[in-house]
């Protein structure tokens, strides 16, 4: 039976300005300066002397409908009905007087929200899939993030750390959760278990064998079927094969592992943008609350907190310091994984006298 | 349709604990209070393949085709691989729609959004994933096409997923912060609405983001997470406001300032003079952020703003992580015509890289194959030395034509001196 079909409307992206505070709109291009009030406030000036606070929380990311109209609901009632949110998912109520804003906090905080994530706190971790919604995980996002953030609740409300931090967790070595201070990420420790009979079913052999990253995969003939097969001497066990030939199988309920990097600051304020260096890796995957994982982010957290100066980043800070200190200070191991031998690697390399003793 | 009975869930109830808030909780809800059966049982069906994930360390879901009427790209199909266990979420796909420039919703927005979400869908929204989409979770192939169909009437569209452009993402800027050197939402709306066709049809090699920051804080992360990063700057001299910087120094005492602000400088160009008040070395300021970030009320961005472009971030895949290298280290963006210019150059990028990448290659990508010169000479870019950190170190390269680009080198240079002049 042939179905009527709604040719679409092509508009892209919405026009902000439609959704906007009316003191946004008006100051729109004309910001003189900003003020932090207190932890997860901020009060922007106008040139003309127009002020907007902003209030900001951390919510559950993956929100019920319910949630989110008790988010509009508190909109509404405390607040001059516009939102907006973070690139790491936190709520902001933008409202146009000081006299607002306290009433707010109290609606969100009675609500079990928490108010915080600015200036030099602990911010919303930013996020993945997971097991809940992605096809190829190998571990939950949302329950590392839930867990992590009930023990760093009190750096997301205050202003401890020497300046800001921004983690990332990541589900599989893509890493869709990107550079941060510091990133949890799955690391893969076993080469994919292939099941042979789905492969020339399943996968478009040569793009899998145009995926791998060593070029540790061949095309070959597996119990008269053809299929592919790994070089388990050269396979770097990343799971870059698994998404287009899902009998790749690279997830493990024991081989399949965390590791934590840090220094990935994408800011330019001082030094350039820099990528995250592994620290520390082999941790369990354990749900479902990781606390293997949060102990180890809490030790490089308290380190930091003690030894940076103000306004250092973590990049900052070991720059400073030195990675043999970072070691020291944090009480991980340096082991042979640590030195780098992927391209580009010998500018990793020490190459001075340039030792701290 | 019968409600049915509750999958156990021990290990998901432990993260009901806790004084953050509990995404789990929420799922609860769905699945007891809502008034809607079909999500109840949607709701359950999740929890309980969720659990099975928790229990045994695996994923469930695959990956297929669907998409709406006359698009190829912007919903993330999911069919569940223990289907048979966990019925009423077997299908549950997620639909990624373009947030406004800049991320801001009134309420009723946000209320009309759910309400048709929780008609179609499983009553899950992620505000927002990581590319920039509001990610509207859980449906079946009926539901993407009718949700779509809703809330398309009312201006929403869908964003990228595939080998396509992608949503866009772009700071609060000039909305809401001082230090912004651009119209972010304008220039994150011309861009992508000009490629709203390579957003819908997904014909390109990889993946392809644009991202906007107002300023080298780069708050959206476009240096590495975009292939085309659209950064504020200003070329003149950053303004000084000396009553304010006498104000912060008697604030936080000469010790506090040197050390956290002049000492931090990247290239040295600040002094704190006897007096109290800031001197600048312009010509040696790299636009970094630092101080102005600490001084935010004294130190403020040049009238002469505009935009420094980077091409080529990209995360781990294939090659490895990849910044941005920058292409354009400014273009003035005030007239219509400076922004056709930047459609342009996007345009002369993407026709080359689905000219010229491999399957699955991103720009950056395409850029370490080929070679810088070899990108720049195929999007009509002139070299300049703001793109490198330092010159070539080996001498293993023919260098025949070096009289011709020398003679290039001056005549642009002279060029660019008559254009300033006239």
């Amino acid at each position: 039976m042939a179905q009527e079909h709604r040719s679409p409307i092509e508009s892209g992206c919405p026009d902000g300005f439609q959704y906007m505070h009316p003191v946004m709109r008006k100051n729109y291009g004309d910001w003189a300066y900003h003020e932090d009030p207190r932890p997860g406030v901020l009060k922007h000036v106008a040139r003309g002397g127009d002020a907007i606070y902003t209030v900001r929380a951390g919510t559950q990311r993956i929100l019920d409908v319910f949630t989110l109209r008790k988010l509009c609901e508190i909109g509404d009632t405390h607040g001059d009905g516009y939102i907006r949110f973070t690139l790491r998912s936190n709520i902001e109520y933008m409202v146009d007087s000081e006299a607002k804003v306290e009433p707010l906090i109290k609606a969100l905080e009675a609500e079990g929200f928490v108010i915080g994530g600015t200036k030099n706190s602990v911010t919303m971790i930013s996020h993945t899939q997971g097991w809940l919604h992605c096809d190829i995980p190998g571990t939950d996002a949302s329950g590392v993030v839930k867990a992590m953030m009930d023990e760093l609740i009190d750096e997301f409300k205050g202003w401890n750390m020497p300046n800001r931090v921004h983690m990332t967790t990541s589900c599989c070595q893509i890493n869709c959760g990107g550079q941060g201070d510091i990133a949890i990420n799955v690391q893969h420790t076993k080469p994919p278990k292939i099941n042979h009979d789905l492969v020339s079913n399943v996968c478009e052999r040569p793009s899998v064998v145009a995926r791998c990253p060593v070029a540790a995969i061949r095309p070959a003939l597996v119990n008269g079927k053809p299929s592919l097969e790994v070089d388990e001497k050269k396979c770097i066990c990343c799971g870059a094969c698994f998404p287009p030939c899902p009998p790749m199988q690279i997830n493990d309920a024991e081989h399949t592992k965390l590791a934590v990097w840090v220094g990935g600051n994408h800011s330019n304020a001082r030094g350039k943008p820099t990528f995250q260096k592994l620290v520390a890796a082999g941790i369990p995957n354990n749900p479902p609350r990781w606390p293997e994982a949060t102990a180890v982010v809490k030790q490089i957290l308290k380190a930091y907190k003690e030894d940076a100066k103000d306004w250092e980043r973590i990049n900052d800070w070991i720059e400073r310091i030195g990675w043999p200190r970072f070691f020291e200070l944090t009480g991980l191991p340096f082991t042979k994984y640590h030195i780098d031998n992927w391209r580009g690697a010998r500018r990793s390399l020490n190459s001075s006298t340039h030792i701290r003793f | 349709m019968a409600k049915k009975q509750h999958y156990d869930t021990p290990m998901l109830d432990d993260l009901e604990n806790g004084p953050w808030p509990s995404f789990i909780s929420g799922f609860k809800r769905l699945r007891d209070e809502h008034p809607d059966e079909r999500i109840n049982n949607m709701a359950n069906s999740l929890l309980g393949q969720l659990e099975h994930s928790y229990e045994t360390r695996k994923g469930y879901w695959k990956g297929g085709t669907v998409s709406v009427f006359g698009y190829g790209s912007g919903i993330i199909p999911r069919f569940s691989e223990v289907g048979d266990e966990f019925p009423e979420s077997r299908e549950f796909h997620t639909l990624r729609v373009q947030p406004p420039a800049g991320n801001y919703y009134t309420t009723d927005m946000l209320r009309q959004l759910g309400d048709s979400w929780e008609k179609h869908g499983s009553g899950l929204v992620t505000f927002h994933g990581q590319t920039g989409n509001i990610m509207f979770i859980g449906t079946t192939t009926d539901g993407t096409q009718h949700f779509f169909d809703e809330v398309n009437e009312y201006g929403w569209d869908l964003g990228g997923a595939g080998p396509c452009v992608r949503t866009g993402m772009s700071c609060v800027g000039a909305a809401r912060c001082e230090q912004s050197s651009l119209d972010e939402m304008k220039l994150h709306r011309v861009m992508l609405n000009n490629f709203t066709d390579d957003v819908h049809r997904p014909a390109l090699p990889y993946k392809f983001k644009f991202k906007v920051s107002g300023c080298g804080n780069d708050c959206m992360n476009a240096i590495e997470r975009s292939d085309f990063a659209i950064i504020g700057t200003w070329r003149d001299d950053m303004k000084v406001d000396q009553e304010e910087v006498k104000k912060y120094v008697a604030k936080k005492g000469r010790e506090y300032i040197t050390e956290y602000v002049i000492n931090m400088c990247p290239t040295q160009a600040l002094a704190l003079n006897d007096d109290d008040t800031l001197n600048v070395d312009n010509r040696n300021c790299v636009r970094c952020m630092h101080c102005l970030n600490v001084m935010n009320k004294a130190l403020s961005p040049g009238d002469d703003k505009g935009a420094t472009i980077l091409m080529g971030g990209k995360r781990t895949l294939k090659i490895g992580d990849l910044m941005g290298t920058v292409i354009m280290p400014f273009i003035k963006l005030d007239t219509e015509e400076d922004y056709e210019r930047l459609v342009e150059l996007a345009e002369e990028t993407i026709d080359f890289w689905a000219e010229n990448g491999l399957e699955h290659e991103r720009c950056g990508e395409m850029i370490e194959r080929i070679g810088l010169v070899n990108f720049l000479e195929g999007i009509g870019v002139d070299v300049d030395p703001n793109m490198v950190n330092e010159p070539r170190q080996s001498s293993y390269v023919r260098m025949d034509g070096w009289d011709d680009e020398a003679i290039k080198w001056f005549e642009s240079k002279a060029e660019g001196k008559q254009a300033a002049a006239g």
